[in-house]
């Protein structure tokens, strides 16, 4: 290989090379490039940039002479939320410390969060704005780029109307930006707006939040030390949340603490297990089912729980009744014995948790297969207490954040939903008019039509216009922090790319949508800076909200999220003040905010969020309780996250996790345990929520005889309203100032609409909770399957079951049609050709895509290549040896195409399943797409992605993709 | 003075690579050179188990023993280092060593072997404590200025503990008091010729 002297630095290179080949830093990253080659490592385009066009990041070894810094981020891999100690000198990050003072990660990383310094060194990171022209890259200032994306979609919006641009916004953002996100879509005018959460945890959110108010984890990864049994069904967090385990095993060890892993693979979480079960991929609700036919068998159901806190249960009783052991182990593969063994220990040995992720979410059943777990878990008494409760892992650093803020096609922020009503409310927190937000949309009802979510955009580009029900097709897309590989059917994916009449990506690193189609123009790339590069909040799985502070400026041309939207919004109104629309955006959409010189402050967007978001209690959190919080991480307790006494965050739980009632004023502490009886309101304690009114043909639906600890109501109550206040003779306990602000709004309001929030203040002085007092729901009658019944995949190598098991239908949602039944009765043809179950998952050195991690040297160099996991027994029929290149086909790609991997032969996955991680990219049907990438942008390891061979297949509630569960074929290469 | 050790709780061990990258991290170790990684044994079967690597700092090392340039020191903490500017790149203690810890770079066109490299206890190297010198050589030194090695600080799960032998040998004997299982101290028979009695 070609080494070529650099010309920068010359000093230190001279004494680089004077130790050629050792070992330690030093090697500046040129060096340090070449040296990564002459390891036999292949890597093409070694940096190629001249050093004079970026801002230098290069980080030496520590200079003890000069002052360190030390600064406290977020790490912004997964959702766990540990603390990264950065140490800071001259402005480039020199070193990492352990962050042992949070008391979520205690000092601790995993992979990826001990590599994150990675990040902002920045080798591979996208470094100024680019277009393509004629197939070409070319740099361009950021001024240019944003003038010329502006141009094309005010063009697209004269023609096609608002709803015919895309914005994808992302799980990576801070509240702040993905909140700003969320208004800025409705501000152009736009419910098609989505993120990761769409792939991740949206069947959760409206399995969970339908079953008893919020659609959120409802304990801490610190409280499972105090489980007795804990089941992780459908997750792998010993590689997708490293650093969960330390609680986990703790609690394992600690009290010798059962640990069931229910998964149809042998994860590395398994392995650690007390008690692993197989399960065929896709049945999860017959092994829930069975686990409930021996509880109910047998009495051990919680029987006080659920008569005064359940409604419904005996509709499920009734489907139970269906699941004997015989049908569960024809239908799942559980034996009897086993799942006899599971069940009773999950029933009896309380608290019980359940812990789930994405292989219970990611299927065309996730919702169902959610509420299946929640009714678990009601029917065992194991929700609201230390120890218990649905444990949902959630993905991405700030997927809980970024969902609650409503970065989604089917709500505004906090899931205040999408009428009139809830555009009332954010129009007022905007201050701007109801009529001049509706103005900006095609019309008022599709400002109350959800949007297409980010699983179908490609259909709603290829599909006939008439098949999609807005003004046009969708012609632009605008993407901020979203991998392109993430969502199934690539080979279409790539086609709707292709025809897009404008692309943008705004992100770190290029990310596969700059690359995966053959786009020749109107393609544009954005630098966009990581959150360690700028302040904001992060919400953790546990609902925890953390505050990160800038660690180094924004490095090469890159900016924040704030202010890269801040000047997307000024170039749009020069756009259409040259076409002579009366459009605006900038000065309505960012009235509210302090403006500094890297654009609004994250400080002033929270305070905003905060008079807005008292439905999920985020109007606590002001900015200066959460920077409080992390600089006091060392007074909270391990387990209860609680303060300790006498220090300034004194019984507040740690990050003040929602809901955090009313107003940063009332100091509330925050809730670390939702639906928690045994506390007082004020103290975090809370009960069901009064969601689905008071009654369902002349049942109650309010709890009968439980309510918090201190409630004067001492059975269920609805949710307040001034009505209900009036009712209860406590109307004038309102003060004046609250009064007149409820004047204002029109005379009344509810609790989650008045924006004194002297309707929360009042309900919370007698003990009660706002959101009113209700049983949680067993059955959810206004979800396709009330009850959760089992259906089989719609690619299921299972045909005999087919007709007793069939999916929904066919049906529209989202604006598209959505194909079920008619799809699935073509699998007696289908399934004999491609006779192995196809699943996917994570890795821990990658998140997500992959584009960001394997652009980071220290992770990419653990997986260099993609690889399926095949069991021993297919592998022999196969001819195929371990480690050896295989060929994978799906039943939707190409005929003659295949995607080329290589081969683990394990036992690890059962006989008839294989396995691919989702992160790779890059390879797209054995087609090496490295020479697409911006030069010196591409990520070091480059692989096919398991989604060019996934299927059809979509939750009916939210259109979450069917990841977990397709056929495929596998043969030697 | 403390005797260092590592000591890995291998029910613990997630196989995370946090101390591979935290290694990387610190001291900029480049592509191709691991001074510590994750072994599993058992793979995708019941009983598998999972053990973090790195030079392990032996009572009476076997490679220094086998040195030809004796080119080993070992501190007065017990932390096993050796000094780059005598190391000819024989290769001899890569065979010496039980755990596999020596480390080579290809440093030309014909594979040619450099000079050796190996985990340093996050301990540095000859030179004059945390200089620009010593960094390029050997990567940090912790030890200096009073931290522990950063793979075992930030051990996802805690299982891999660095620090005074007799101290760390506790915290294991404590939890697997409580807990009731464990395999035993990792490599502590090859390494120090004694065990963890519990």
């Amino acid at each position: 290989m070609l080494i070529k002297r650099s010309e920068a630095r010359a000093g230190k290179q001279r004494l680089a090379a004077a130790y050629a080949g050792l070992s330690a830093g030093g090697l500046d990253r040129r060096a340090f490039l070449k040296q990564a080659g002459l390891t036999g490592v292949g890597l093409s385009a070694l940096g190629a940039i001249p050093l004079t066009t970026v801002r230098p990041a290069a980080a030496g070894p520590t200079n003890f002479a000069q002052p360190i810094t030390r600064i406290k981020n977020i790490c912004t891999h997964c959702s766990v939320g540990c603390t990264v100690t950065a140490e800071v000198q001259n402005g480039v990050w020199v070193g990492q410390e352990p962050s042992w003072d949070s008391p979520i990660n205690r000092g601790t990383h995993c992979a990826k969060g001990a590599a994150i310094r990675e990040l902002v060194h920045g080798d591979r990171r996208l470094k100024y704005p680019m277009k393509k022209v004629n197939g070409q890259w070319q740099r361009i200032d950021w001024d240019t780029a944003l003038n010329e994306i502006a141009d094309k979609l005010m063009a697209i919006r004269q023609a096609s109307g608002p709803d015919a641009v895309f914005w994808l916004g992302s799980a990576k953002q801070s509240n702040e930006g993905a909140y700003l996100m969320r208004k800025f879509a409705a501000f152009w005018g736009t419910n098609n707006v989505d993120h990761q959460a769409r792939i991740c945890h949206s069947t959760t959110v409206a399995g969970v939040a339908n079953t008893w108010g919020y659609g959120a984890m409802t304990n801490s990864y610190n409280d499972i030390r105090t489980s007795k049994t804990m089941i992780i069904m459908g997750g792998n967090p010993a590689e997708a949340h490293p650093v969960s385990l330390q609680h986990l095993l703790s609690g394992k060890e600690m009290n010798r603490a059962n640990m069931i892993v229910i998964d149809p693979r042998f994860t590395r979480t398994a392995a650690h297990a007390t008690e692993y079960v197989r399960i065929r991929p896709g049945t999860d609700i017959p092994v829930i089912w069975g686990m409930l036919w021996h509880i109910f068998q047998n009495g051990w159901e919680d029987k006080d729980f659920i008569r005064q806190r359940v409604y419904g249960m005996d509709d499920v009783r009734t489907e139970v009744a269906k699941w004997n052991p015989q049908e569960v182990e024809r239908v799942t593969g559980v034996p009897e014995a086993q799942l006899r063994k599971v069940a009773e220990t999950f029933a009896k040995e309380k608290p019980a948790t359940l812990i789930w992720c994405m292989g219970a979410t990611q299927h065309s059943v996730g919702t169902a297969n959610v509420r299946a777990f929640c009714t678990l878990l009601l029917a065992t008494g194991n929700v609201g207490g230390n120890g218990n409760g649905a444990n949902i892992f959630r993905g991405h650093c700030n997927v809980q954040g970024a969902t609650d803020v409503g970065l989604d096609v089917v709500t505004l922020p906090h899931y205040y939903g999408l009428d009139a009503n809830a555009w009332r409310h954010w129009s007022r927190v905007w201050e701007v008019s109801y009529e001049s937000m509706m103005a900006r949309f095609d019309s008022p009802q599709m400002a109350e039509t959800p949007g297409i979510p980010s699983t179908r955009y490609f259909d709603a580009v290829l599909l006939p216009k008439d098949q999609v029900q807005q003004r046009d097709n969708l012609k632009g897309m605008v993407v901020f922090g979203h991998g392109g590989n993430t969502v199934t059917r690539m080979p279409e994916v790539a086609r709707g790319l292709e025809k897009l009449d404008l692309l943008v990506v705004a992100d770190p690193v290029p990310t596969t949508f700059a690359v995966l189609a053959n786009r020749q123009d109107n393609t544009y790339l954005l630098p966009i800076c990581t959150q360690l590069e700028c302040t904001g909040s992060r919400t953790a799985s546990n609902r925890s909200l953390q505050w990160g502070e800038q660690i180094v400026k924004p490095i090469f041309e890159s900016k924040n999220d704030y202010e890269a939207m801040y000047r997307f919004a000024g170039a749009l109104d020069r756009a259409a003040e040259r076409r002579n629309m009366a459009f605006r955006l900038q000065a309505e959409c960012f009235k509210t905010y302090e403006i500094g010189p890297e654009g609004p402050t994250s400080e002033s967007i929270l305070k905003e969020m905060n008079r807005g978001a008292l439905s999920t209690g985020y109007s606590g959190q002001s900015p200066e309780r959460l920077k409080l919080h992390m600089a006091n991480q060392e007074h909270f307790d391990l387990v209860t996250l609680r303060g300790k006494e006498g220090t300034p965050v004194a019984g507040e739980f740690y990050g003040l996790p929602w809901p955090c009632w009313g107003t940063p004023e009332m100091k509330h502490p925050g809730t670390h345990i939702l639906y928690n009886t045994n506390l007082h309101v004020k103290e975090g304690g809370g009960t069901f929520r009064a969601r689905f009114g008071v009654e369902r043909n002349g049942v109650s639906l309010l709890a009968e005889g439980s309510y918090s600890k201190g409630s004067e109501l001492t059975d269920g109550y609805p949710e307040f309203t001034t009505a209900v206040l009036q009712r209860l003779g406590w109307y004038d306990q309102l003060t004046e100032a609250e009064k007149a602000q409820i004047a204002r709004q029109g005379g009344t309001a509810s609790w989650a609409t008045d924006l004194s929030a002297g309707i929360i203040r009042v309900a919370m002085e007698h003990g009660c909770v706002p959101y009113g007092n209700a049983k949680a729901r067993a059955n959810a009658w206004n979800l396709p399957d009330p009850v959760p019944v089992h259906r089989e995949p719609i690619y299921t190598p299972r045909t005999d079951l087919i007709a007793q098991y069939p999916t929904l239908p066919d049906r529209r949602a989202f604006r598209l049609p959505h194909l079920g039944q008619s799809l699935q009765n073509r699998m007696p043809q289908v399934a004999p050709n491609f006779p192995i179950i196809l699943s996917s998952g994570r890795l821990v050195e990658y998140e997500g895509g992959g584009e960001e991690t394997r652009s980071n040297k220290w992770l990419a160099e653990l997986q260099q290549d993609m690889f399926v996991e095949i069991n021993p027994r297919d592998a022999a029929a196969r001819n195929i040896r371990d480690g050896a290149w295989v060929l994978v086909q799906g039943p939707e790609m190409p005929r003659d195409k295949q995607v080329r991997v290589k081969a683990l032969v394990t036992e690890r996955v059962g006989p008839g399943v294989a396995w691919m991680p989702f992160h790779f990219a890059g390879w797209f049907m054995q087609e090496d797409q490295r020479s697409r990438y911006p030069q010196g942008s591409d990520p070091y390891v480059l692989g096919e992605s398991v989604n060019t061979v996934t299927t059809y297949g979509y939750d009916p509630v939210t259109f979450m993709q069917e990841t977990k569960v397709t056929l495929c074929q596998i043969r030697a290469a | 003075m403390a005797r260092m050790k590592f000591l890995l709780d291998a029910e613990r061990c997630i196989e995370c690579n946090a101390c591979v990258t935290a290694c990387k991290n610190e001291n900029e170790v480049p592509w191709g050179i691991n001074r510590r990684r994750v072994v599993t044994i058992n793979d995708g079967k019941p009983g598998e188990r999972s053990i973090s690597m790195a030079c392990m700092h032996c009572t009476d090392a076997p490679c220094a023993a086998v040195c030809p340039v004796s080119c080993f020191y070992t501190t007065a903490d017990a932390i096993v280092l050796h000094d780059k500017d005598l190391c000819i790149g024989c290769g001899y203690c890569f065979y010496a060593c039980p755990f596999g810890a020596p480390q080579y770079p290809r440093v030309g066109n014909f594979g040619s072997r450099g000079k050796m490299d190996k985990c340093t206890y996050c301990a540095g190297g000859p030179q004059a404590d945390n200089t620009e010198a010593e960094y390029i050589q050997y990567g940090a030194n912790r030890i200096a200025e009073g931290k522990l090695p950063l793979c075992a600080e930030m051990c996802s799960t805690k299982a891999l503990l660095a620090g005074d032998g007799e101290i760390i040998a506790q915290i294991y004997r404590e939890r697997v008091q409580k807990r009731g299982y464990g395999s035993g101290a990792w490599g502590w028979r090859t390494a120090y010729r004694e065990t963890v009695a519990i």
